[in-house]
C-alpha cells in the first residue's frame, strides 16, 4: 500500500504529477473536439435540412463514412492530411516546414469525427422542435441567425442534450486513441510510467478511476444542464397525477 | 430505402461520374505496386479481424444476457454489481482496458509457478486470450445496459399469458421472454455490432496481426502512407455495409404491424 502511494505521489519520484498532466491534456483535447465537433454540427445539420439537394448528398456520405470507418484509421488519415497540407500550405508561402502541437492535431482530428455524430444529433433535435416555434419566428421577419441564436437553439437544447451528453463522453474516451499517434495524454502518459516501474496493475487502475471520474461528474453535470433546458416544459410525472 | 429511381436523379449522376473519376485518378496515379506482395498478409488480417469480431460478439452477448437481466429484475445484490460493471467498462476507454488486461495480467501470471506449469500457459504467453477477454468485455459491459431496457421492454401481458398456461420459468424466458427482448433490440445490437468492428484495431496496440496492423506493416516497409489507409478504411467500410445489411433481414424476418 505504501509503495502503491509512492508510485502515484505528485513529486517527482512519484508518476502522480504525470498522470494529473496527461489528464489535463486530455480533457483540453475533448473540449476542444467537442466544441469544434458541434460547430461542424450545426452546419452540418442546417446543411442536411435546408441545403440543396447536393449539398445534403455530400454531407450523407460525410456522416456515412465517418461513423463507419474506425476512429483509429480516421486519425491516422487526417493526422497525416493535415500536417501535409499544413506543411505544403507554409512551403508554399515561403517558410519552412512547421511543427504541430499535438493538442491541435488532436482537436482537428477529433473534431471532425465528433462533427458527423453531432450532425445527426443537432438535425434531430432540430426536427423535433414543434414547427409552429420557427414559423411565428419567420412570420415576425426575423433574420436567420437572430432566429438561429433566439429561437432554434434554445428549443432545441432539451432534445439535444442527452445525445450530446453521449457524444461528450465518446469525445473524452477517444482521447486515449491519440495515444496511438504518440501524443501524451492520459493513457500513454499511464503507460510509460507502468512501463517504467512494472506496476502495471496500479497505474491503469489508477488512469481508470481518473477516467470514471470524469465520466460520473460529466454525467451530474448534464443531468444539470439537462434540467436547465428542460425549464418551462411541463414534466410527465406531474402531467400523470 | 434507396430505389433505383433516385439514384437516377441529374445530380446524384453528375455526382457518380465525379466519384467514378475519383477512383479511377486514385487508381492511375496513387501506388499500388505493393499490393501483390502483402496480399496474403492483407487476407489474413481481413479473415482477423472477422474473427475476433465474431468470438467477441457473440461471447459478449452471452455475458450480456445475465447483465441485463440481473439489472432488469434481480435482487439487489446481483442488480448492484452487473451496474457497476456496466458503469465502469463504459465510462473508460477500451485502449486503457486492453492495456491493463494485456499488460497487467501478463506482467502478474508469470509470478506464480502454478499457472507456468499448467497446460494453459503456452495460450497465456500469447496476446490474443487477453484481446478476445477484452474486447468480450467491453460488448457485454455496453449489450448488458441495452438488454436490460430490452428485458423491461417486454410487454407484460406476454409473460402473464405465458404464466397462465403454466409454462415452466426457464421454458418461458427461452420461448417468450429472451426473444421478443432480442428483436426489440436488434436495431441497437447492429449499430453496436459496427461499433465493436470499429474497435477491433486497437488489439493492434498488442502485437495482434489484424487488418489495421497490416497497413501498418505497409507503411512502415514501403513508406507509402495514404493508399494502404484508404483501402483499409473501404475494407472497414464494406464489412460494415455488410453488418448493416444482415441485420436489416433479420429485424425483417419479424413483420411489425402497421409499417
Amino acid at each position: 500500500m505504501e509503495q502503491v502511494i509512492e508510485l502515484l505521489s505528485l513529486s517527482p519520484p512519484g508518476w502522480g504529477g504525470n498522470l494529473l498532466r496527461g489528464l489535463v491534456h486530455s480533457l483540453e483535447i475533448a473540449l476542444g473536439a467537442f466544441g469544434f465537433g458541434l460547430l461542424i454540427g450545426l452546419g452540418g445539420a442546417y446543411g442536411k435540412l435546408y441545403g440543396g439537394p447536393v449539398l445534403r448528398d455530400l454531407l450523407a456520405v460525410y456522416t456515412t463514412v465517418v461513423r463507419a470507418v474506425p476512429e483509429l484509421v480516421l486519425i491516422l488519415i487526417l493526422y497525416y492530411v493535415g500536417t501535409d497540407l499544413i506543411n505544403k500550405a507554409s512551403e508554399a508561402m515561403g517558410y519552412g516546414r512547421v511543427e504541430i502541437s499535438g493538442v491541435a492535431a488532436g482537436i482537428w482530428v477529433l473534431g471532425i469525427v465528433q462533427g458527423a455524430y453531432a450532425t445527426e444529433i443537432l438535425r434531430g433535435a432540430i426536427k423535433a422542435i414543434p414547427i409552429g416555434q420557427l414559423e411565428a419566428a419567420r412570420a415576425f421577419g426575423m433574420p436567420p441567425l437572430k432566429m438561429l441564436r433566439r429561437v432554434t437553439i434554445p428549443a432545441m437544447m432539451s432534445f439535444a442534450i442527452p445525445g450530446l451528453a453521449n457524444l461528450w463522453l465518446i469525445a473524452t474516451k477517444d482521447t486515449a486513441l491519440l495515444a496511438v499517434v504518440g501524443f501524451n495524454e492520459l493513457t500513454l502518459e499511464t503507460r510509460q510510467a507502468a512501463a517504467s516501474t512494472r506496476a502495471y496493475f496500479t497505474f491503469f487502475l489508477a488512469a481508470g478511476a481518473l477516467y470514471l471520474m470524469v465520466t460520473l461528474l460529466s454525467g451530474r453535470i448534464f443531468a444539470r444542464i439537462e434540467k436547465w433546458a428542460r425549464k418551462g416544459q411541463p414534466s410527465h410525472r406531474r402531467a400523470k397525477a | 430505402m434507396i430505389t433505383l429511381r433516385s439514384l437516377l436523379l441529374p445530380h446524384r449522376i453528375a455526382m457518380m461520374v465525379v466519384f467514378a473519376a475519383l477512383v479511377l485518378w486514385c487508381a492511375f496515379t496513387l501506388r499500388w505496386d505493393w499490393i501483390p506482395k502483402y496480399a496474403p498478409l492483407a487476407a489474413e488480417g481481413i479473415w482477423r479481424t472477422i474473427w475476433i469480431l465474431a468470438v467477441t460478439t457473440v461471447l459478449g452477448f452471452l455475458l450480456a444476457i445475465p447483465l441485463g437481466l440481473a439489472q432488469a429484475i434481480g435482487p439487489w445484490y446481483l442488480a448492484a454489481p452487473a451496474r457497476t460493471f456496466c458503469t465502469v467498462i463504459r465510462g473508460t476507454p477500451l485502449l486503457l482496458q486492453i492495456w491493463l488486461l494485456y499488460y497487467g495480467l501478463g506482467s502478474l501470471f508469470p509470478q506464480f509457478p502454478w499457472i507456468r506449469e499448467s497446460e494453459l500457459w503456452p495460450y497465456l504467453r500469447q496476446a490474443w486470450p487477453y484481446a478476445v477477454l477484452a474486447l468480450t468485455l467491453s460488448y457485454a459491459g455496453y449489450e448488458g445496459e441495452v438488454m436490460r431496457g430490452a428485458f423491461a421492454g417486454v410487454a407484460r401481458g406476454q409473460i402473464e399469458a405465458a404464466e397462465a398456461f403454466g409454462m415452466p420459468r426457464f421454458t418461458m424466458f427461452r420461448r417468450i421472454w429472451l426473444p421478443q427482448a432480442i428483436q426489440s433490440a436488434l436495431p441497437t445490437l447492429g449499430g453496436e455490432t459496427i461499433l465493436q468492428l470499429k474497435a477491433t484495431p486497437l488489439v493492434a496496440t498488442i502485437a495482434i496481426v489484424e487488418s489495421y496492423a497490416v497497413a501498418s506493416r505497409v507503411r512502415q516497409d514501403t513508406f507509402i502512407v495514404y493508399e494502404p489507409l484508404l483501402l483499409l478504411a473501404v475494407v472497414y467500410m464494406v464489412i460494415a455495409g455488410i453488418l448493416a445489411f444482415a441485420f436489416r433481414k433479420l429485424e425483417q424476418r419479424v413483420p411489425v404491424k402497421g409499417h
